[in-house]
C-alpha cells in the first residue's frame, strides 16, 4: 500500500519527471534525447587513432553503448575514439588514443591502462567524430565528445552511452 | 609549520605522482604550498608568530606574499605546459570541473591584493587588501576541497580550517572590520 504522504511524492516526482522530458524537446517527448557534447570533452582530443584491440597493456574497461535519438536503434559499426590520462600516460599522448567499433547491438568496449584523476578529477574521454566515422560507412550523425566522470578514482570500468542526433 | 610539513609529505606519498610528468607535478605543489603559506600569512600580518617582532613580521609577511604570487604563477604555468585547453576552459569560466572558477577568482583576488600592498600605507590599504586575501581565502576552499589527485584528504582538511582560522584571527586582532564603520560614523558627525 502507498501511503499518503508517499503517494503525494510520488505523483509530484511523477510530475516533475513528465516535466523534465518534456521540456527539453517539446517535438520528441516521447523519443529518446540526445547526448548532447560535454564540457571540455574535445580537450586534446586528436582525430585519427587506429582501431585496437587494447591501449597498452590495459586493464580498465571503457565500454557502452550507441543508438540513435528517437526511436532508440542501436547503432553498429560506429567508431568510437578513446583517450585518457592513465597509467601509462597523458592524455596529450598519441598512445593514449585507441578507437573502436561498435558490435551488432550498438555496443562497445575497449581495455586501457588504469585512468588516474587528471586535472582534478578522475575522468575519460570518448568522442564519436561524424569524420572519422565515414571511413568505416558511418557518419550521418553529429559529432558528440563526452568527458564522463569516474564515481570513484579506483572503479575499473566505466559505461557511457551516447544517442546520437541524425544530421 | 607542522601541518604544512604533514600536507607536504602525505601529497609526496601519492601513488599518483609516478604516473605524472614533472611540470604537472610541479604545478601541483606549487599550489600545495601556495596554500600552506595562506595559512602563515595573515598571522603575520597581525604578529601573531612568537619570536617575531612587529616589523621583522611585517618583512617577512611581504617576501612571503610575493612568493605566494610566484608560486601561483608556476601552478597555473605548470598546468598550461600540461594541458592548454583545459587552462584555457578555466580562464574562461567554462570548464566542466567545478573547482576550476573558484581557483581562477582566487588567482586574481590575489592577484589585486599584491597590487593593493603596494598602495601607501594606510586605512584604505588595509580595507582594500584585507577584504582581497578575504576572497583569496574563501574562494581556495572550495577550490582544493573539490580537486581529487594531488593532497592527502586528512591534511588537506586541516589545512584549509587553518587557513580560514587564520584569516579569522587576523582580522579580529587587527579590527579590520571596525574600519568599515568609521566613514558611516564620520558622516554623521558631519
Amino acid at each position: 500500500m502507498i501511503r499518503p504522504s508517499n503517494r503525494r511524492r510520488f505523483l509530484a516526482l511523477a510530475a516533475g519527471a513528465s516535466l523534465a522530458t518534456a521540456l527539453p524537446l517539446p517535438a520528441r517527448a516521447a523519443g529518446l534525447a540526445p547526448t548532447p557534447t560535454m564540457r571540455g570533452g574535445a580537450n586534446n582530443y586528436t582525430p585519427g587513432a587506429a582501431i585496437m584491440e587494447r591501449i597498452g597493456g590495459g586493464g580498465f574497461t571503457m565500454e557502452g553503448r550507441v543508438r540513435r535519438a528517437g526511436d532508440g536503434a542501436a547503432l553498429p559499426g560506429r567508431r568510437i575514439q578513446i583517450w585518457a590520462h592513465t597509467t601509462e600516460g597523458h592524455e596529450r599522448d598519441w598512445h593514449s588514443h585507441g578507437a573502436t567499433l561498435t558490435d551488432a547491438d550498438g555496443l562497445f568496449s575497449l581495455d586501457i591502462p588504469q585512468i588516474v584523476p587528471a586535472f582534478g578529477q578522475a575522468h575519460g574521454h570518448l568522442a564519436y567524430d561524424a569524420g572519422e566515422d565515414t571511413a568505416f560507412g558511418g557518419g550521418g550523425f553529429e559529432t558528440v565528445f563526452l568527458r564522463p566522470l569516474m564515481a570513484s578514482s579506483s572503479d575499473t570500468s566505466l559505461f557511457v552511452d551516447f544517442v546520437l542526433t541524425p544530421a | 609549520m607542522a601541518l604544512g610539513a604533514f600536507a607536504l609529505a602525505e601529497a609526496a606519498a601519492s601513488p599518483y605522482l609516478a604516473y605524472r610528468q614533472p611540470v604537472y607535478i610541479a604545478a601541483s605543489f606549487a599550489g600545495v604550498l601556495a596554500l600552506i603559506l595562506m595559512v602563515g600569512q595573515p598571522l603575520l600580518a597581525a604578529g601573531l608568530l612568537p619570536g617575531l617582532g612587529a616589523s621583522r613580521s611585517r618583512r617577512v609577511h611581504v617576501v612571503l606574499g610575493l612568493l605566494t604570487a610566484a608560486l601561483v604563477s608556476v601552478h597555473v604555468g605548470g598546468l598550461w605546459i600540461t594541458s592548454p585547453p583545459d587552462v584555457v576552459d578555466a580562464l574562461t569560466f567554462t570548464s566542466p570541473a567545478p573547482f576550476s572558477a573558484w581557483g581562477v577568482v582566487a588567482m586574481w583576488a590575489l592577484v589585486a591584493a599584491a597590487c593593493a600592498a603596494a598602495l601607501r600605507h594606510g586605512r584604505a590599504r588595509r580595507l582594500v587588501h584585507g577584504a582581497l586575501v578575504s576572497v583569496a581565502v574563501g574562494t581556495t576552499l572550495p577550490h582544493a576541497w573539490l580537486i581529487e589527485g594531488t593532497m592527502g584528504g586528512v591534511s588537506k582538511a586541516l589545512l584549509l580550517l587553518a587557513a580560514l582560522a587564520a584569516l579569522g584571527w587576523a582580522i579580529r586582532t587587527r579590527r579590520t572590520l571596525r574600519l568599515l564603520r568609521l566613514p558611516r560614523a564620520g558622516r554623521a558627525a558631519r
